[in-house]
């Protein structure tokens, strides 16, 4: 899939005319993937516009959940197009498919924009020095624009941008072959690691999150649902609620129809003029549910069938060379099973949506990784048409994919139809916990046969847990192939056998992605498992790790007949590079001592390196576990390949986010149901790092990379637990198959 | 009716007396610096200072509060720039920033307790300062950075 950029001039076309004045310069970039063009007219997805003042804005149409996305974008831009940073300023985008896809999510933004945006600076940039050209009559190839002034060095004339727009705004925007791009040595912002826009504001309690978003009139909604997903609401008496001080009011939120996809759970609201008077009345209501067929629901009965599935044959996704044949003549087999629960995404911001419905249309406030799927989920519910939801995007207080989804969205919408007023739904951290579109349980088994020498001849890896499928398919149990495509199926071995499989399982709460996806419950088996044949085999983690990856190739799946997605890119843009996984775990070890610090009682190293979301990401922990089984960690490396680089700060600070996120889904985080209720119910029981219990200090390694840009805010997860794992077995002896590791007996 | 300084300022709430202080100072005193996180004090997100210690809005109620001087982090320093927040940007500690309040609240309460704390100390005072995106060594260096230790 390509996706070429037609970058146009699209000043008189009216597009953004609230933006700018009479004479500005504005420029789009077509991004949409150029098969999905065919019956579409053009339709520009990126826009730039410089004012006659001089002032610069760049519509930023990523949501901003922490990794920097909403200002790193536009410096690309900004760069090639010489702006002076001082001088722009961001317009975040609402909801439009004009834009392409604004899901945020997927590590992906600035691997699918980063050309787009560079285009189009260096258009706007070739137009405003040919303007300068025309304004002096001389050569444009003698015009140069440094810092939002383009200079013609031999007659020593200048001009500011806001001189030249209007002239610029006339021409026709250059053909791509035109463009002058910087060479890596004249970057003015890529690499060089400016503040975030949003940094200061964010340390002055300034920035303006969904849960902090208020439209005039407004009223605050809390809403109660079924305990048990999919149950449905007999009856309810709202009279204890209606009594709390500031309540005016309850509301029937009707239930989800079959797949729930990002419908509103359904419910009763509680409406009220503040929040706490909403939550007080909330909680005074009192219901009566028809709790369905998940009522019996039990994490512990469905891990054992998680647990029994994943130990028998299932259905094979990936089978190179003879797995069966080979592991009959292995010298030595090996199996073992891994576990890891729900998982709940508990970003500090709980869901959090204003919403008004006035005269057929919707407007709303909030904190969305996806708008244009906001606009869908809304106009479905209320039976508008999507383009009658405008859908503004505030700051996210954390996404994790948790807030792709518009559930919450929806609700506020459906509520202010009702009400007539402007409404604010605000979740409890209870809420968010309990009514999640959960990270999904997962049981693994991995079986090897080696060799003399320890090594694997025959590899199985097999899978089973509820899919993210069944989210937007009643019914759908087998994992779907971008989950298979994460860790199972596109493993990077040498080893000549290789089965994958996958099994059929039932969902029973709303499942969903989660940073990392199924990269998590994968990686954690396979990477456990070779460290695990290692030391079967007597041999060193990092030794052997090398050995089973192999010499540096570049494996092609589907030439293996294997299905796989590869992120939705190409294999000849981003290949599965063998050679980049060795480079990763090699300078891992380097920078971490591995050679020369070898295991102690209570300590050591632990290793382990994934490829995901396109990208190479080795990680060593260092563990210390005491006399009591009390687990710190005082290092970590990460070292991260992820192509050419654009801001190494917020690169770092991903993969030291990585680190802490590993280091709780392994440690500490576990959702389990009892008779279909979720038992957690905030932070006290659904536990996730504190400072004590993180990384002490995170080492990042950058390496250095002109291939193309690939992902960054998720990649660092998968490696991290089970190189926690690895480490706590060479410091005492105990292997750690199941999630959490709080829950395990180390001494 | 209650009394109680915001930011410096005289302020009176004649609502339900055990209605949050969190809840006053985002839905009516209008400030939003302040957040909310849990509802139940465990992770920090609504920490805001009382008579200059550090205390968590969410569970304080209003009648705790009468009489007492209640500041948020609009009201921590008039430039926004308190040694605490100017470390905070040196090192870019933020990154979706949701929590970042209460973490500046509770290091800028710790910093007055102590002026030079040790790695056992900040862990000490900021285990109740809950941050998903994981920036706990950024805090951490800060704080140093802030108090004049070094890191």
């Amino acid at each position: 899939m390509t996706t070429p950029e037609r970058v146009q001039n699209v000043s008189r076309r009216g597009f953004l005319e609230t933006l700018f004045g009479a004479g500005a310069l504005i420029l789009g970039a077509q991004v949409v993937p150029q098969d999905a063009l065919a019956a579409v007219a053009w339709q520009p997805s990126v826009y730039l516009g410089l004012d006659t003042n001089g002032a610069i804005t760049i519509v930023t149409h990523r949501s901003e959940m922490g990794t920097g996305i909403r200002s790193v974008l536009p410096m690309v831009a900004a760069d090639e197009l010489e702006a002076d940073w001082k001088l722009v300023k961001l317009e975040q985008a609402i909801g439009d498919e004009k834009y392409g896809s604004q899901n945020t999510d997927g590590s992906c933004s600035i691997r699918d924009f980063y050309d787009a945006m560079r285009e189009a600076g260096a258009s706007a940039r070739l137009m405003l020095e040919r303007a300068a050209a025309q304004k002096w009559g001389v050569p444009a190839s003698e015009c140069k624009a440094s810092l939002s002034v383009v200079t013609h060095a031999k007659s020593g004339k200048k001009a500011g941008y806001g001189e030249l727009v209007t002239l610029a705004s006339q021409q026709k925007a250059p053909a791509k072959g035109e463009l002058k791009f910087k060479s890596a040595a004249e970057f003015r912002y890529i690499g060089k690691d400016l503040p975030m826009v949003d940094r200061d504001d964010l340390c002055r309690g300034k920035g303006t999150f969904g849960m902090d978003a208020k439209m005039p009139g407004m009223v605050y909604a809390s809403v109660l649902r079924s305990p048990v997903y999919g149950g449905k609401l007999k009856s309810f008496d709202d009279a204890e609620a209606k009594k709390v001080k500031g309540v005016s009011q309850t509301a029937v939120i009707p239930p989800f129809k079959a797949p729930h996809m990002f419908q509103a759970l359904g419910g009763v609201a509680v409406i009220a003029d503040n929040t706490w008077s909403a939550m007080q009345g909330r909680k005074k209501l009192k219901a009566e549910w028809d709790a369905g067929e998940h009522a019996s629901y039990d994490s512990d009965v469905y891990k054992k069938e998680l647990m029994d599935a994943a130990r028998k044959p299932q259905k094979a996704f990936r089978n190179q060379g003879d797995f069966d044949g080979a592991l009959a003549k292995a010298v030595k087999t090996h199996e073992a099973d891994y576990y890891v629960p729900l998982l709940a995404h508990a970003a500090m911001e709980p869901p959090a949506a204003v919403a008004e419905f006035k005269d057929g249309k919707v407007t709303t406030w909030t904190a969305t990784q996806n708008p244009q799927a906001v606009q869908e989920a809304v106009a479905g519910a209320l039976g508008i048409d999507k383009k009658n939801v405008i859908c503004h995007v505030t700051l996210l207080g954390g996404g994790f994919g948790r807030k792709s989804k518009p559930d919450y969205v929806v609700e506020a919408a459906l509520l202010s139809k009702q009400i007539g007023k402007p409404v604010k739904v605000v979740w409890s951290r209870e809420e968010d916990i309990q009514f999640d579109y959960y990270h999904a349980v997962a049981a693994m088994h991995c079986k090897a046969g080696v060799d003399a020498k320890g090594r694997p001849t025959a590899w199985l890896n097999r899978s089973v847990f509820p899919t993210i499928g069944s989210t937007f398919a009643a019914g759908a149990e087998y994992g779907q192939e971008f989950e298979l495509g994460m860790g199972l199926v596109d493993l990077p071995f040498d080893i000549p056998n290789m089965r994958a499989e996958n099994g059929p399982a039932k969902n029973h709460v709303r499942i969903g992605w989660m940073r990392a996806v199924a990269n998590i419950y994968h990686a954690f088996a396979a990477h456990s498992f070779v460290d695990e044949l290692a030391h079967a085999a007597g041999r060193d983690p990092v030794e052997y790790l090398l050995d089973v990856v192999g010499p540096a190739r570049k494996i092609d799946l589907k030439a293996q007949g294997v299905a796989y997605w590869n992120n939705g890119q190409s294999i000849d843009k981003f290949p599965l590079d063998t050679g980049r996984l060795r480079h990763v775990i090699e300078v891992a070890a380097e920078k971490s001592g591995w050679a020369n610090k070898k295991p102690t009682k209570g300590r050591a190293l632990g290793i382990a390196a994934h490829r995901s979301f396109l990208t190479y990401v080795a990680t060593v922990v260092e563990v210390e576990v005491d006399s009591a089984g009390r687990v710190r960690i005082p290092e970590v490396h990460m070292v991260v390949d992820a192509g050419l680089v654009i801001h190494p700060d917020r690169v770092r600070s991903q993969m030291e986010g990585a680190a802490v996120f590993g280091t709780s889904i392994a440690m500490l985080g576990e959702i389990t149901a009892k008779e279909g209720k979720i038992v957690q119910r905030n932070f006290n029981d659904y536990q996730v790092a504190r400072m004590p219990e993180a990384p002490l200090k995170t080492h990042v390694h950058i390496v250095a990379s002109s291939e193309a840009p690939a992902g960054v805010g998720e990649p660092g997860v998968p490696p991290v637990a089970p190189a926690i794992a690895n480490a706590i077995f060479r410091a005492t002896g105990k292997r750690v198959r199941e999630l959490p590791i709080r829950k395990q007996k180390l001494v | 009716m209650i009394k109680l300084t915001l930011n410096g300022a005289a302020r009176q709430f004649d609502g339900d007396p055990e209605m949050p202080l969190l809840w006053f100072v985002r839905d009516i005193a209008d400030l939003s610096g302040t957040k909310f996180g849990c509802g139940a004090g465990l992770c920090g997100a609504c920490t805001v200072h009382i008579d200059g210690a550090a205390a968590r809005s969410c569970v304080t109620p209003m009648s705790a509060v009468a009489g007492k001087k209640v500041t948020t982090i609009e009201g921590l320093s008039s430039a926004g720039d308190h040694p605490v927040q100017k470390a905070w940007m040196q090192v870019n500690v933020p990154q979706c920033g949701y929590c970042q309040s209460g973490q500046i609240m509770q290091a800028a309460a710790l910093l007055k307790q102590k002026a030079k704390p040790n790695d056992a100390d900040i862990d000490s005072a900021m285990q109740g300062n809950i941050c998903r995106c994981g920036t706990y060594q950024r805090i951490r260096e800060a704080i140093k950075i802030a108090a004049g230790v070094k890191a």
